[in-house]
């Protein structure tokens, strides 16, 4: 496959990380460090002083121009452990909607010295526009933008399957819902096939899948049931409430009927199945409680992974210089 | 007082009249005196040597945006008619979506005058097809009409609703005004702004299908067997609906179509890593389309090719791709980027400069276009080999949002001609 621009913008001229705008087109060698480094990290998570120094004097700006609760907190988490500074910036209620123009806002920030930014934006490209024009010294990290991508959501998932699974090789991955406006599905099947799942399923009513959706290399389902069928790892997808007025779909009470995941239907899926969502989660919408709370659902361990995944990403887009791969060193 | 001119050694090219050779050109009194053989007692107060160039007929652009009234932040008349006049372009159709729309005589005046200042080039108004191009209340066409607007149209604005546009079309026949109809259902379109393909679902682009064009189409050619308009197509993206163009042109419904330049060589591809340059509408389709498209500039359903041109100030495409504004400014690459259809085999050269000339005045109804003795002597010639590169030394529009900044195209204009006037001349320093 011919490298992409994204490559081209989010890899250094050594192969390293610079910016983190997509899964796509990053060679299975990178995903696979990133996964590593994350596992290094995660035993910080767990000591009662949970902090290493990597990023100390440095400053990650989290800008969202879009509400979000449990990514901007994982993220300062995250940067928080490894000891580096962090502001919040909601511009979702600030200098935007004062008709200042977003590149405007970036160069404001960057007159500040900051580091890092990590960017949640309403549309698709944000990421990529901001990583195209910010100063060179100044790493992006996709928080999520529009329909289009959100990568660290991607690698914690993935990061989340393999401490299940182990490998990726023989895996059947279903995934459920709203693909047409997911940017964590799109991230999610990039990673999956570049870590070479064996089967990789998006199950929706055709009103919620993208057009040609089998070109990002999926199997296409219209039926829960039949899409279930001996899979080893489930992801449900949130439905928004907006999705009933723009005719996708009827009712929440007929999405559910259909496309609802209950244990009924779970007992389709391999018995050791793992039932995953990025959260937040609709109760009765798109998923059981009865699953949601289940012996099967890893939602939790997710959010879980979220810190310790971050805390690898931004070591690794901000410091190329650490062989991140050594667990001892990044301690 | 015109000059009298010869231009002399050049290859003349005039589809009009099946003329393709070298030939010499005379011209007195602002119009063509004379092909081959000087006429009796003309003396040439001014002799062009046009040797390996190609003379031709004037080009005529059947939709270019110079944004004035209104939007002089991004272009005006003066500026865009210098660019025109540099690509050969003799004439050009603007579309009625200045501020205020041209939906009465005054702004059509207005702009024709301000043009006719400038000297460069015949600009022609489109007018508005409703009142304020809200798409609910008909233009005073009548009127338009009188104000030298040869066209009606309603531009990228949606209308309210099929019985508006049946008595729009309805109306405007009966003055015998040519509709010119960008095909867009604007509930299909809804707020998409690439090609709904593989790249979108990739990019995560909210899509435009083609069925968008399609569905527009079939509802005007149900109005048109109806009401028997004269409907033109502008800018066809999609090959369902070059398709669907042939179909009713073979059945005899009195409609044509052209096509935007940039369509017959970019695809929806180009957009990858949100290039925010190709973020054009009709959005860029797919390969198949795009030679779907060139299929029918070879079998003449399609039979003119314009620029599309809509230069913008550069704010307008530095922000997230669905936030930019469509459109690419792209008078200048008119030439270059028919002349490439010619070197990859698409199209004669004959063919396609009768796209750029006989073909969109045939559409328009007007007498340009041709090389034939008597007429207005507005010309074209350029040199179909000189490399050129785009950049700030060779380019003449306000705009520069284009995705060819910096390359290298081929064939480039040496003079351009209106009313037997020079309007352009490449500088020596240039060539």
């Amino acid at each position: 496959m011919n490298p992409t621009q994204a490559d081209i913008l989010q890899l250094d001229s050594t192969g390293r990380l610079k910016h983190f705008l997509t899964v796509e087109g990053l060679s299975r060698d990178l995903l696979v460090k990133i996964m590593d480094t994350a596992e290094s990290f995660a035993s910080v998570t767990e000591q009662t002083v949970k902090k290493v120094p990597l990023l100390r004097g440095k400053t990650v700006v989290n800008l969202f121009f879009e509400n979000s609760t449990r990514t901007r907190t994982t993220f300062e988490l995250a940067a928080k452990r490894l000891s580096a500074d962090v502001l919040n910036l909601n511009i979702a209620t600030s200098a935007t909607s004062k008709g200042e123009s977003l590149l405007d806002t970036i160069r404001n920030l960057e007159a500040m010295h900051v580091d890092m930014f990590v960017v949640r934006h309403a549309e698709s490209g944000a990421a990529h526009f901001i990583a195209r024009h910010v100063a060179p010294h100044i790493s992006v990290i996709n928080g999520g933008d529009g329909r289009h991508a959100h990568p660290t959501q991607a690698m914690l998932d993935v990061f989340t399957i393999r401490k299940f699974k182990g490998d990726f090789a023989n895996l059947k991955v279903a995934i459920v819902g709203d693909i047409l406006h997911s940017r964590v599905a799109r991230s999610e099947i990039h990673a999956l096939n570049t870590l070479g799942a064996a089967e990789v399923r998006v199950i929706g009513p055709k009103t919620l899948l993208p057009a040609v959706v089998e070109t990002l290399g999926v199997t296409t389902f219209h039926d829960l049931e039949e899409g279930l069928e001996n899979v080893d790892v489930v992801i449900m997808l949130r439905l928004q409430k907006e999705r009933m007025s723009g005719a996708f779909i009827p009712s929440e009470h007929e999405y559910f009927a259909c496309f609802g995941l209950t244990e009924k239907r779970l007992a389709r899926a391999k018995p050791d199945v793992i039932v995953m969502h990025p959260g937040p989660i609709n109760r009765g919408v798109e998923i059981d409680s009865q699953v949601a709370d289940g012996p099967h659902s890893v939602i939790l361990q997710q959010v879980d992974h979220g810190i310790a995944v971050r805390m690898a990403i931004l070591s690794m887009a901000m410091r190329p210089d650490l062989e991140t791969s050594s667990g001892d060193r990044a301690i | 007082m015109t000059e009298r001119i010869a231009i002399l050694g050049g290859y003349v090219v005039d589809p009009s009249n099946g003329i393709e050779g070298k030939h010499d050109l005379y011209l007195a009194d602002g119009r063509v005196a004379s092909l081959a053989r000087a006429p009796d007692g003309f003396t040439a107060d001014r002799t062009i040597a046009a040797d390996g160039q190609i003379v031709c007929p004037g080009f005529i652009d059947l939709c270019a945006r110079l944004r004035e009234p209104g939007y002089e932040h991004k272009a005006a008349i003066a500026g865009e008619s210098e660019a025109a006049s540099a690509s050969g372009i003799t004439a050009l159709c603007c579309p009625p979506d200045t501020d205020p729309v041209i939906d009465t005589p005054a702004v059509a005046n207005l702009i024709r005058e301000r043009a006719q200042q400038v000297g460069k080039l015949r600009v022609l108004p489109t007018g508005a097809l409703t009142r304020g191009l809200q798409g609910k209340d008909l233009s005073e066409m009548s009127a338009l009409k009188r104000a030298g607007c040869v066209a009606v149209s309603n531009a990228h604005a949606p209308m309210a609703n099929t019985l508006v546009l049946r008595r729009a079309l309805e109306y405007a026949a009966s003055h015998d005004l040519l509709v010119v109809i960008r095909p867009e259902d604007p509930w299909l379109a809804d707020r998409g702004c690439v090609h709904e393909g593989p790249t979108a679902t990739r990019l995560g682009l909210p899509g435009i299908p083609d069925a968008a064009e399609t569905v527009a189409i079939a509802q005007v050619l149900a109005l048109v067997e109806h009401t028997a308009a004269r409907v033109h197509f502008a800018q066809l993206s999609c090959a369902r609906a070059a398709r669907m163009v042939a179909r009713a042109r073979e059945k005899g419904a009195p409609v044509s179509a052209d096509v935007a330049a940039h369509q017959l060589h970019l695809t929806e591809m180009d957009i990858d890593g949100f290039n925010a340059m190709c973020h054009v509408r009709p959005p860029l389709r797919s390969l198949a389309d795009r030679d779907a498209l060139r299929e029918a500039l070879k079998n003449g359903v399609i039979t003119a090719i314009c620029s599309d041109h809509q230069p913008h100030e550069p704010d307008a495409k530095l922000d997230v791709f669905p936030s930019t504004e469509p459109g690419v400014a792209s008078l200048e690459m008119l030439l270059p980027l028919t002349l490439k259809l010619v070197d990859e085999d698409v199209l004669s050269l004959s063919r396609a400069i009768a796209l750029l000339t006989q073909g969109p005045a045939a559409i328009m109804g007007i007498e340009t276009g041709t090389l034939s003795v008597g007429a207005s002597a507005d010309i074209c010639i350029f040199d179909p080999e000189d490399a050129w590169t785009i950049d700030g030394t060779t380019w003449h529009s306000s705009g520069r949002n284009t995705p060819y900044w910096g390359q290298t195209v081929k064939g480039r204009v040496t003079y351009t001609l209106l009313n037997g006037r020079v309007v352009f001349e490449l500088r020596s320093n240039q060539r």
